[in-house]
């Protein structure tokens, strides 16, 4: 492979079969002993995106949906009634449903009308979904405001330890950006493949995992579905999937949740 | 005195390359995006934070000279979700999109199938969006592509970020008749003049003169 120009934060199809990695264990952990048969079931998955829309058929319905606004220096939380204003967060609502058709659905939407204060919504909204309790939140997003990241660390901490999983999406930009680079954070590229079921661990961080994200049909604005590419598809895979080992295994801790992703990954001799 | 570096804002202010030069910078990106794209057009988003639109400051192909200057919100839609999230995307069958249709439609009469849109990230500023439209059928969405794509956002902008730094320079120098604005204006005369030798001469002695009252 000719060498990249830029860091390797995305999984090429050429590449899959270098990164094998050897864990050996006493005792296998295995993609049946953590998933099979779950559903999602008793597990609540937040989507802090764009907005959801509940109604379309890929989605299947929703739990609840607020907005998030500022006015001034204060973060407003309202409910919501206005859907999805992209596409986007219906698209990475459909992704965790299609994993695990028995969870719970909350949407958080950080964009609307006035972008001028993004980022402090990105920081209120997840801020709402730490203290809903949420069991997993789902990232695609990110700030590249370096006033943000202490804020958006203690954030992640605080869920790392109270026992939501934060799923993020990385990228490849050349500037950083949060929360997808926390350790307390599991962050998702993409690979080429297409199997929804396959995940990668990455051994050189700081991106964790890679799942599908290239290719897939995905739910869209106004009840449509449209064929997409974008980490930001990866990191709902990683949700559902999490989904799944927390609604088998309610008490796994955010840390143990990503010790069982690594050791039934495809490439750490734990996948199918 | 300002004290603040507003004189030596308003002296590069009258020496900045034109608007029309930061414009062709732009300009050469999308042109260069498309072709490498094999794309039907190629454009670049600047956020106006005052007015939370996104206006179009370059287009290549379709749209190329009727869409410069327009606005849309940048609190909805997928530029502005590209904008906000800092995420790149490719979209490929845009058409099923019902309200992206309808929109490019009611602007340009063109609407495209796929769509690639990076974030134009400068520091750690969001300044606009990058878009290719319908690149070529035989390009796949391979991730090298958008790393590809990636790496010309980044150029995009610094364009942007020095495009946008001359604009608030222009406003210095324009802002009237504050000293800045001499300052700018004697500093864009020396760069005009053609008897360099003798101008300079003559600021010299000006700026002795102003030496003397400030001691």
């Amino acid at each position: 492979m000719s060498e990249r120009v830029i860091p390797a934060w995305s999984l090429t199809a050429d590449a899959a079969g270098s990164i094998a990695i050897p864990a050996e264990w006493p005792e296998r952990v295995t993609r049946d002993w953590a998933i099979a048969d779950a559903t999602g079931e008793g597990v609540s998955v937040c989507i802090l995106d764009s907005g959801v829309d509940g109604d379309h058929p890929l989605v299947g319905g929703i739990s609840s949906a607020v907005a998030v606004s500022i006015d001034g220096e204060e973060v407003v939380i309202v409910p919501d009634d206005l859907g999805d204003v992209c596409g986007h967060g219906t698209a990475c609502a459909g992704i965790v449903r299609s994993l695990a058709p028995a969870c719970t659905i909350h949407s958080v939407r950080v964009l609307g009308e006035g972008n001028t204060g993004s980022a402090d919504m990105i920081v209120g909204g997840l801020r709402h979904a730490i203290e809903q309790r949420y069991d997993v939140v789902n990232l695609s997003l990110s700030t590249t405001k370096r006033k943000f990241a202490e804020m958006l660390h203690d954030l992640a901490d605080s869920a790392y330890f109270g026992g939501t999983v934060l799923v993020a999406s990385a990228h490849n930009m050349p500037v950083e950006s949060y929360p997808w680079r926390f350790s307390s954070v599991i962050s998702v590229g993409s690979h080429e493949g297409t199997d929804s079921w396959e995940w990668f661990a990455n051994p050189n961080p700081p991106v964790e995992f890679f799942a599908r994200g290239v290719d897939l049909d995905v739910a869209w604005y106004g009840g449509s579905t449209i064929n997409a590419t974008g980490n930001s598809f990866a990191a709902p895979h990683i949700a559902g999937l999490s989904t799944l080992v927390l609604s088998k295994h309610p008490s796994l801790t955010p840390f143990q949740l990503k010790s069982i992703l690594y050791l039934t990954a495809a490439n750490t001799g734990g996948g199918p | 005195m300002t004290g603040d570096g507003t004189y030596q804002e308003a002296v590069a202010a009258g020496m900045l390359p034109s608007e029309e030069s930061h414009r062709a910078l732009l300009q050469s990106i999308v042109d260069v995006a498309r072709a490498i794209f094999g794309a039907k057009a190629s454009s670049i988003f600047l956020l106006d934070h005052d007015t939370d639109e996104l206006v179009f400051e370059a287009v290549s192909g379709e749209g190329a000279g009727d869409l410069i200057g327009m606005r849309i919100p940048s609190g909805t839609g997928i530029a502005g979700w590209v904008l906000v999230t800092s995420q790149p995307i490719v979209i490929d069958d845009l058409s099923q999109d019902p309200r992206f249709s309808r929109d490019a439609a009611e602007r340009t009469g063109y609407v495209p199938t796929s769509l690639m849109a990076v974030p134009l990230v400068n520091q750690e500023t969001s300044l606009g969006v990058l878009q290719v439209l319908d690149r070529a059928k035989d390009r796949n969405v391979a991730l090298g592509a958008i790393d590809l794509l990636i790496l010309f956002a980044n150029q995009a902008s610094i364009g942007l970020d020095l495009l946008q730094t001359a604009r608030r320079a222009r406003a210095v120098a324009e802002r009237g008749d504050g000293p800045e604005a001499v300052v700018a204006r004697l500093a864009a005369l020396l760069e005009r003049s053609e008897d360099d030798a003798a101008a300079l001469r003559l600021l010299e002695s000006l700026e002795t003169v102003l030496t003397r009252l400030v001691e």
